[in-house]
């Protein structure tokens, strides 16, 4: 039994247009000690997918489907007192927003003192020792002043170490990281992934990891899932995926499609471009959710939704041609 | 930090300045003769020329203005044309009441109108929300002395829980001293928790979609802690605006309570002074109420910075 355990997950958002099945139906799972990185176009539900687990979602407009399971344990049918012991706890989370994710009228220390006291049951002396510690493991200079300081005092790289010093400081299990890097600058990047990994090491925790960028997930990730439009397109070991990528929107992700213009050699790690737009989620689609933007469609394409196969050991790729791409390949 | 408060508190010199030339004027900007205007229409022509003569009418007005302010800044406000007693004294016998009222109002309606105001953003769209808001658009619509009288009917005269009207000095006991104000705080209370209600909800509206509201969910806080500590904190600032802004409403809605309920404040004596065109009293009245607003949005600016880190002078 993995960790975590996410199965046939489906958020969907009730809007005045009509339902936005923002993730639907996806599965996966991650083992204690192993990085699972999700990667996708921005608007695929990877955000989406991160928050449900922690319940974070507005509901309504929101609503949470399928089965989240911690150690076992049923995150959807939690209460709302269950799931706040496991929030912050068990289950930590860094958001992709470093800039507005610490409250602009609390002190840092405060909001770091504050998550260490909701699940530790500290004093507020062993809190602020607790904190303090925290924040020296994540590379912050000059704690005892920081704690005093407020977020309009540090710059972006701060804030968001800061946020992860509340992430880990009850230890949890799972860490999910939403583009933890994505507003930083690129030496911060590296900063705050030597820590990740760090930590990582040092906890043996799970961390799902969302990012939009094959560097970062060839550098710190076991296991890849690649996200399309709500849906889960391939899952595969990191080498493997890197190596062998079956599904067309991967190949399109990783510049490896001749078709589309780009070369093998000299692949820039950020996703490329792949043209066209990710189609409405709010329509149920027939078939392939990427029928429209492949170049490889065929009939069979736009009127059968292809499923999640076991296309080589631990790699599942949903595409019905994809054994015969690899055939020609 | 102590650069602006100090800079803060004189700020208001100026405007009270403006405030006193204003009330100054408010006799000369009535048309035709002062005197005649204060004299009213049974007075004879005698009486016309004692009155201009009180006021000094035959030097210029600065002139005139000069010796008002001297004489203000003395404390001394001049006497009733009615009473012959000095000002100063009338508004001091009539302050305790009014302002009795106006705090217990103020304290009642932000006790009330702040947790109905997160509430309703809490539960934004819900029948508990529609119920709120709707009493808001109750509170505004309905004039003071409506609900005053019906407050005193059914809690005084049918249920015969609380004294109809009047009131008694905070020196007699604090129970004695609330009995009497609890139902006119009510009635007067009614527009000005409308008012916070409304721009709490609205406010913490806002502030709920911020990405820290996320992350103090995401940190596993329980969510009285989340709305009232985390968001009510963002949201104080134009809360607390409001709260200062709206004194001008209770300024002018115990003038209105007081007659009421009967209670013997400046409200009584600024009717009074009016229908007996007292102007020195009249003067006298609008300069403290001035001032009592004045300064509680001096208080309300000098919060800000308590309220929020970000803003320093
Ligand atoms: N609160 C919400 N209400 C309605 N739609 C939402 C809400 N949050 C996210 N969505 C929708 O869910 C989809 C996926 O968004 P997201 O998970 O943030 O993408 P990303 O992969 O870039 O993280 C988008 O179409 C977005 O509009
Ligand atoms: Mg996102």
């Amino acid at each position: 039994m993995a960790l975590l355990e996410v199965e046939n997950l489906q958020t969907h958002f009730r809007t005045p247009s009509g339902i936005n099945r923002a993730v639907d139906g996806v599965s996966f799972s991650v083992n204690a000690g192993e990085t699972l990185a999700i990667v996708g176009e921005s608007g695929c539900g990877k955000s989406v997918t991160a928050m449900s687990i922690l319940r974070l979602i507005p509901e309504p407009p929101g609503k949470i489907a399928g089965s989240i399971r911690l150690n076992g344990r049923d995150l959807l049918n939690a209460s709302a007192r269950e799931m706040r012991a496991i929030r912050g706890n068990d289950i930590s989370m860094i958001f992709q927003e470093p800039m507005t994710s610490l409250n602009p009228v609390l002190t840092i220390g405060r909001q770091l003192t504050e998550t260490i006291r909701q699940h530790a049951r500290l004093g507020a002396k062993a809190a602020t020792d607790r904190a303090m510690e925290m924040l020296q493991l994540v590379g912050i200079p000059e704690p005892g002043r920081r704690l005093a300081e407020y977020r309009h005092q540090l710059s972006g790289g701060m804030r968001q170490r800061i946020m992860i010093a509340i992430a880990l400081a009850c230890d949890p299990k799972v860490l999910i990281a939403d583009e933890p890097t994505t507003a930083l600058d690129v030496t911060i990047q590296a900063q705050i992934l030597d820590l990740m990994r760090d930590l990582k090491a040092r906890t043996g925790a799970a961390v799902v990891l969302i990012t939009h960028d094959l560097g970062v997930v060839a550098e710190v990730a076991e296991r890849v899932m690649v996200m399309y439009a709500g849906r889960k397109v391939e899952e595969a070991g990191v080498g493997d995926l890197f190596r062998s990528a079956r599904h067309p929107y991967t190949k399109g992700l990783l510049g490896a499609v001749p078709k589309l213009g780009a070369s093998l050699a000299g692949a820039d790690t950020r996703l490329v471009e792949i043209p066209g737009l990710v189609p409405s989620l709010k329509n149920r689609i027939a078939g392939c959710v990427f029928a429209d933007r492949c170049a490889s469609v065929t009939n069979v394409c736009r009127s059968v939704a292809p499923a999640l196969e076991l296309k080589a050991a631990g790699h599942l790729v949903a595409c019905h041609h994809a054994r015969r791409e690899v055939a020609a390949a | 930090m102590f650069g602006f408060l100090l800079r803060r508190v004189l700020s208001t010199i100026p405007v009270m300045a403006i405030v006193a030339l204003f009330v100054f004027s408010l006799l000369y900007i009535a048309p035709g003769d002062p005197a005649a205007v204060i004299a009213g229409d049974q007075a004879s022509p005698a009486d016309v020329e004692r009155i201009r003569e009180s006021l000094g009418l035959d030097r210029p007005f600065v002139v005139r203005f000069g010796e008002w302010g001297w004489q203000l800044l003395h404390g001394n406000l001049g006497t009733s044309m009615f009473t012959g007693l000095p000002v100063v004294e009338l508004i001091r016998q009539r302050l305790e009441p009014t302002l009795s009222l106006m705090a217990v109002t103020l304290v009642f309606a932000i006790v009330a109108a702040v947790p109905m105001g997160v509430l309703a953003a809490w539960k934004v769209g819900s029948w508990l929300d529609r119920l709120l808001m709707a009493f808001c658009v109750f509170g505004f619509s309905i004039p003071v002395f409506v609900v005053g009288y019906l407050l005193a009917y059914v809690f005084a005269l049918e249920l015969d829980w609380l004294p109809v009207q009047g009131y008694t000095p905070i020196a007699k006991g604090l129970w004695p001293w609330l009995e009497n104000l609890i139902l006119p705080a009510i009635a007067l209370g009614f527009v000005y928790i409308a008012l916070i209600a409304r721009i709490t909800r609205a406010t913490m509206l806002e502030v709920l979609s911020q990405d820290y509201v996320r992350t103090a969910r995401a940190k596993g806080l329980g969510e009285s802690t989340i709305l009232f500590l985390h968001a009510l904190k963002n949201a104080a600032v134009p809360i607390v605006t409001v709260i200062g802004i709206g004194v001008a409403l209770l300024i002018g809605g115990a003038v209105v309570t007081e007659s009421v309920f009967a209670i013997p404040g400046l409200g009584r004596l600024t009717i009074d002074a009016i229908v007996r065109r007292d102007y020195p009293l009249i003067q006298g009245i609008v300069l403290m109420f001035s001032f009592v607003y004045v300064l509680v949005n001096l208080v309300i600016d000098l919060s800000y910075m308590a309220l929020d880190p970000r803003i320093r002078y």
